[in-house]
């Protein structure tokens, strides 16, 4: 009975959030990428904050768009990860992936003890936990100078060539490359994650932790996981921010920074991982753009396209895609959804 | 006779001055059909919550297949054979009915952690999945976000979900509770088909129902057991008679 073929599931429901995404969109974004690093010559170090907000954002994605895990500590992670690889990389080797793998690990740890700690919480409660644990990590920076350089920064960083072959340059094409072919392979680990049966559990703790522990789930475990995997991506996102800047400031640690990232992710759009993708890049480029004609001006842009989002696009900035995408395959006439 | 495969004893909760179960006692065998009956605010469901372990005793043993658990997480209750469904829809309303019992099945297969390579697993939920719901008469449904669901296929639903887990003992609370009584035949029907071997408890105030489908009713009144017996005896009980006489039924 189990194997009647009219028993049988049909192969991926429209449900899977894109996981009929044919081969061409996939390759859309990283195909832009590349001709971006061909064409876009001067703008290389621009890119690179880019595609490492790109990385922030999806590691947000995981914990807060997938698991419903609302935090505003975000950027206790990043920051402790660029912190961690400027560190690294001034008092033991300035490899970078060695460095990046250090920052990766000991973020994740971070992720790890304080998701144990906060995770049996929820709503506001937790919210304060991540936002006092925030606090705290920046006050250390603040005051252990002799670690981090206190306000002045983090100084005196120097990043041995990737590989042992390729320079980090001025011009930034090492760099470029290097955090593109980092988020490449945390974008392989996210989309199999959030489509796995690991990841259909987190979904479904968000949307009922009672209904989850009803069928068995070690609802707090599964959060830990869920909130440890995001937290070695955000450290990676801190790393590469270090290693292609040179220096870590205190801002990495604000709450700022834990703003910017969940503006980033709606505007692009939860639940979707190349939402992260369109919210990071545009904000990115919208706020390089239009500082240069005023300095205050791109706030409040983006703060209008945030109000816009919220408002009228449910979904975000990649559901436009999603109409883009359905309206084309119209016209084609092949009638592909997903 | 075979040994009881639920035990409760002593069972004792208070929600500060209310007592809500006072020293239940209780024993379900594999194939026993017990019907829990008693007036709205009785204890049925918090009695439901002990034993699954979403609500903790003050006082009292609950042995599953001999062993306590009354310490035990509630997702171990589960994994021991102790499923239930919930007297308020509690789904994945936005994933798709499929998926709602794929994610349980994946629990029950230990699937549930596997984050890479995992394709053919996830497959054979999804299959196991469908194939349960065209047992229940609904593969149609499949795909359908849950929160587009009628409401009574969302009852089904609850049932589906619990019976993925294959358990031994199963606390259904109310399945037909808000089910237009036009309706209510397909939840019958569904509790008619389940496996004859699993040992099932049934909370339900729709007396049609429980008088049918229950071979041992208990009566609850306050947190205590009023009485229990053969549905005749219950029925025809003055006491039961005066607790429900009075008593709004919706
Ligand atoms: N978590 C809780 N805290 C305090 N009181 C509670 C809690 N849960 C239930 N109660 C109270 O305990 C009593 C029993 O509730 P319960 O839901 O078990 O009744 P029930 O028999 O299932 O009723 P119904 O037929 O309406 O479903 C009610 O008075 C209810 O208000
Ligand atoms: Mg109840």
């Amino acid at each position: 009975m189990m194997n009647d073929p009219k028993n049988t599931a049909p192969a991926a429901g429209p449900q899977m959030l894109g996981g009929k995404f044919s081969l061409t969109w996939h390759l859309l974004p990283w195909v832009l990428a590349i001709i971006f690093y061909f064409t876009a010559e001067g703008y290389l170090s621009l890119g690179t904050q880019a595609i490492i907000w790109v990385l922030f954002t999806m590691s947000l994605d995981l914990a807060l768009g997938y698991a419903g895990i609302v935090t505003l500590g975000h950027a206790a992670l990043f920051g402790f990860g660029a912190y961690c690889a400027g560190i690294f990389s001034i008092h033991v080797t300035g490899d970078p992936l060695t460095g990046l793998l250090v920052a990766t690990v000991l973020t994740a740890a971070l992720g790890f003890v304080t998701g144990i700690l906060i995770l049996h919480t929820t709503g506001v409660t937790f919210l304060m936990l991540t936002l006092a644990i925030l606090s705290m990590l920046f006050e250390f920076a603040n005051s252990a100078k002799w670690l981090t350089g206190g306000d002045d920064g983090l100084q005196g960083m120097s990043i041995d060539p990737l590989l042992g072959v390729f320079e980090f340059d001025f011009f930034g094409h090492t760099a470029y490359l290097y955090s593109l072919a980092i988020l490449f392979i945390w974008f392989v680990i996210a989309w199999q994650i959030v489509h796995s049966p690991f990841g259909k559990s987190v979904d479904g703790i968000r949307q009922s932790p009672k209904r989850m522990r009803a069928i068995g789930t070690p609802v707090w475990w599964r959060l830990v996981a869920i909130y440890t995997i995001s937290s070695a991506m955000a450290g990676s996102a801190g790393g590469l921010l270090a290693h292609s800047t040179q220096f870590v400031g205190l801002s990495a640690l604000s709450l700022f920074t834990s703003g910017i990232v969940a503006v980033m992710l709606i505007l692009g759009g939860t639940k979707r991982i190349y939402g992260a993708f369109i919210g990071a890049v545009i904000y990115v480029f919208v706020q390089d753009y239009t500082a240069k004609l005023n300095p205050h001006l791109w706030e409040f842009i983006i703060g209008g396209l945030l109000i816009a989002v919220v408002l009228f696009l449910e979904g975000g900035l990649i559901s436009l895609v999603d109409k883009a995408r359905d309206g084309l395959a119209r016209l084609v006439g092949k009638g592909e959804r997903s | 006779m075979s040994d009881p495969i639920l035990s409760v004893r002593g069972l004792s909760k208070n929600f500060g001055a209310l007592a809500v179960a006072q020293s239940i006692d209780l024993d379900l065998k594999p194939g026993d059909r017990v019907g829990l009956i008693g007036p709205n605010g009785a204890g049925k469901t918090t009695f439901v919550n002990l034993l699954t372990g979403v609500v903790k005793p003050d006082e009292g043993q609950i042995l599953l297949k001999g062993q306590p658990i009354q310490s035990i997480r509630p997702e171990l209750r589960v994994r021991r054979g102790l499923a239930r469904t919930h007297q308020i829809n509690t789904l994945l309303v936005e994933s798709s009915a499929r998926d709602n019992i794929a994610v349980a099945i994946a629990e029950r297969s230990g699937y549930a952690w596997r984050m890479l390579n995992y394709k053919k697993q996830w497959r054979e939920c999804l299959d196991e999945a469908q194939s349960m719901l065209a047992d229940m008469g609904i593969a149609a449904i499949g795909d359908t976000e849950v929160r587009h669901l009628p409401y009574g296929e969302q009852r089904l639903l609850e049932i589906a979900i619990a019976m993925a887990l294959k358990p031994q003992v199963l606390l259904l609370d109310e399945p037909g509770a808000g089910v237009p009584s036009t309706e209510a035949h397909v939840i019958h029907d569904a509790l008619d088909r389940l496996p004859a071997e699993i040992a099932i408890l049934l909370i339900e105030h729709d007396m049609d129902l429980v008088f049918k489908f229950a071979k041992e009713i208990v009566v609850l009144v306050q947190g205590a057991v009023l009485t229990q017996g053969h549905p005749d005896e219950i029925a025809a009980d003055p006491e039961v008679r005066a607790v429900y006489l009075g008593r709004s039924r919706d």
